[in-house]
């Protein structure tokens, strides 16, 4: 009973999320457009598809992944777990927090910016349109392992901060002029992809799990308030996925000019001889 | 049916199985192997993953025989129409109207208005603060209909996007120097909770189905950007919003 209960409660804020979309849509299409749709029942189906598999996507995650994700996310930032047996309830208290102490976080992060951005919805969807477009040239699963490796690193990069405590804006605005640069070199086709990964990211999966992190960090530390602490996740997480996408560009048209300079000195190479 | 229709049918189950296995790899190195602790509720979680699964596999499927041909198509007729007006103001409507509802702002506006009462910005009456968290709300959903219009009017006459993200950016920093300290985060955040699955897929496509439509436009150059906007138009309207109501 009690699954039914749930399945129907996401359901209906999944629905009241699509109704004021559908209603524009159907709008338009009837009143404006005052076209027939190409396959409206199989559309329509589409639809249908794409409701009842996000409440059984939202459903599943709040049952198994979340529950476990911030459970594991407060147990590394647990100094029991930390500091093992030097650390012992209300005898120790941690004055000085040493970054390297913190290793298995870093390393938490990382996978698990990489594991949750590789099965993140709406970045599904863009990495298809992206292959159709580009006729291939990009694969859907290249741009969706670049944009998880940016997510990772500033995740990762993102907590370092947090033990730290230095200056996130430092750290965005570094981040952004390293865009700027990289706008101007890379692949001009690569750019608008690139900047909508930034955007992307930050949905349904990452952002749960990011912010039990960020709140389990900042809690734990001395001088950290999770309300600032805790959210600056999210930045890193946009920002380094538009980094690591023009990167993965500029990569792999490194690799192909090389290739075709090897093809081509063979061939001078034969024509020598 | 033959074999290969069998796996064309399975693909998004297979698809959906490899996206999901990182996230289980993680989860149990962690548990397993350093924090050395057995996973709770095997039976729970299993269930969750399997459901997990169908709605990855079921999603995927619905956007390729729905959401992308919707889109797209809607596009096209915009295009052959050639009334920019009524483009605009789908695009205006299309953005507004998935924000506005979207229950993740609902909460982060409920909670930066509660913020601001203890601040001392606002009042701490009911009234005050939920006309304070709807301003909020209304702005961030103002801001995302505006962000598609923009985006729109963009691929229309093929402004390079750089300049307009790049430029956006500068402004954002400059403001980011004005605005009230309570607003900066939520601003920041803002940009992030704007964008649902529900919304990417549509947008991407409309993008797309514009840009491949119109003559001298490219869709890889041209179609994509409207998440970027987005993604900053929200930050730049919160921060306004900020300075004014103080």
């Amino acid at each position: 009973m009690n699954h039914i209960d749930l399945f129907l409660e996401t359901m209906q804020s999944t629905l009241r999320d699509v109704i004021p979309i559908a209603l524009v849509l159907i709008g338009f299409q009837m009143f404006v457009l005052r076209q027939k749709i190409a396959h409206a029942w199989r559309v329509l189906r589409g639809f249908i598809y794409v409701l009842l598999g996000l409440a059984l996507f939202l459903m599943g995650l709040e049952e198994a992944i979340f529950p476990l994700g911030e459970v594991m996310a407060s147990q590394l930032t647990n100094p029991a777990f930390l500091y093992g047996d030097l650390y012992q309830e209300g005898i120790t208290v941690i004055e000085s927090v040493q970054w390297q102490d913190y290793a298995w976080v870093y390393v938490f992060a990382f996978a698990i910016g990489l594991a949750t951005t590789l099965a993140e919805p709406s970045l599904i969807a863009v990495g298809m349109k992206a292959q159709q477009v580009s006729g291939g040239a990009i694969s859907a699963w290249g741009l969706r392992l670049a944009v998880s490796f940016g997510v990772a690193i500033g995740v990762s990069l993102g907590c370092f901060r947090i033990v730290t405590g230095t200056d996130l804006w430092l750290y965005i605005v570094v981040a952004y002029v390293l865009v700027i640069i990289q706008t101007i070199w890379a692949p001009k086709m690569i750019i608008p992809l690139a900047y909508d990964s930034g955007g992307v990211t930050t949905s349904t999966v990452t952002v749960p799990l990011l912010a039990a992190l960020g709140l389990g960090l900042a809690a734990t530390i001395p001088g950290r308030s999770p309300l600032i602490d805790g959210f600056g996740l999210i930045a890193f997480a946009s920002v380094f996925p538009i980094m690591s996408v023009m990167g993965y560009a500029q990569i792999s048209r490194w690799m192909e000019k090389r290739r075709q300079k090897e093809k081509s000195g063979k061939v001078a190479g034969t024509d020598v001889l | 049916m033959t074999l290969s229709d069998l796996a064309k049918q399975f693909r998004p189950l297979f698809e959906a199985a490899r996206d999901l296995t990182p996230i289980i790899l993680v989860i149990l190195f962690f548990q397993e192997l350093v924090l050395k602790q057995p996973i709770p509720n095997m039976e729970e979680m299993l269930i969750g993953l399997v459901m997990v699964l169908l709605g990855l596999a079921l999603f995927v499927r619905g956007l390729e025989i729905g959401l992308f041909p919707l889109g797209e198509s809607m596009a096209f007729a915009f295009a052959k129409k050639g009334n920019v007006i009524w483009l605009l103001l789908f695009a205006f409507l299309l953005g507004f109207g998935t924000t506005v509802a979207e229950p993740a702002l609902i909460a982060v506006a409920g909670k930066a208005a509660e913020i601001a009462a203890q601040g001392g910005v606002i009042d701490t009456t009911a009234e005050a603060v939920d006309s304070y968290a709807n301003g909020l709300r209304m702005t961030v959903a103002l801001s995302v209909g505006t962000a598609i219009v923009l985006g729109v009017l963009r691929i229309l006459k093929g402004w390079p996007l750089h300049f307009c993200i790049i430029g956006g950016y500068f402004v954002v920093v400059i403001m980011t120097y004005f605005a009230p300290d309570e607003i900066i985060g939520i601003a920041y955040d803002s940009g992030g909770v704007t964008t649902s699955t529900i919304t990417v897929p549509l947008v991407t496509a409309l993008g797309v189905g514009l840009a491949s439509s119109i003559r001298g436009r490219n869709p890889m150059l041209d179609g994509f950007g409207l998440i970027a906007f987005a993604s900053l138009l929200p930050m730049i309207f919160v921060m306004l919003y900020g300075i004014l109501t103080t």
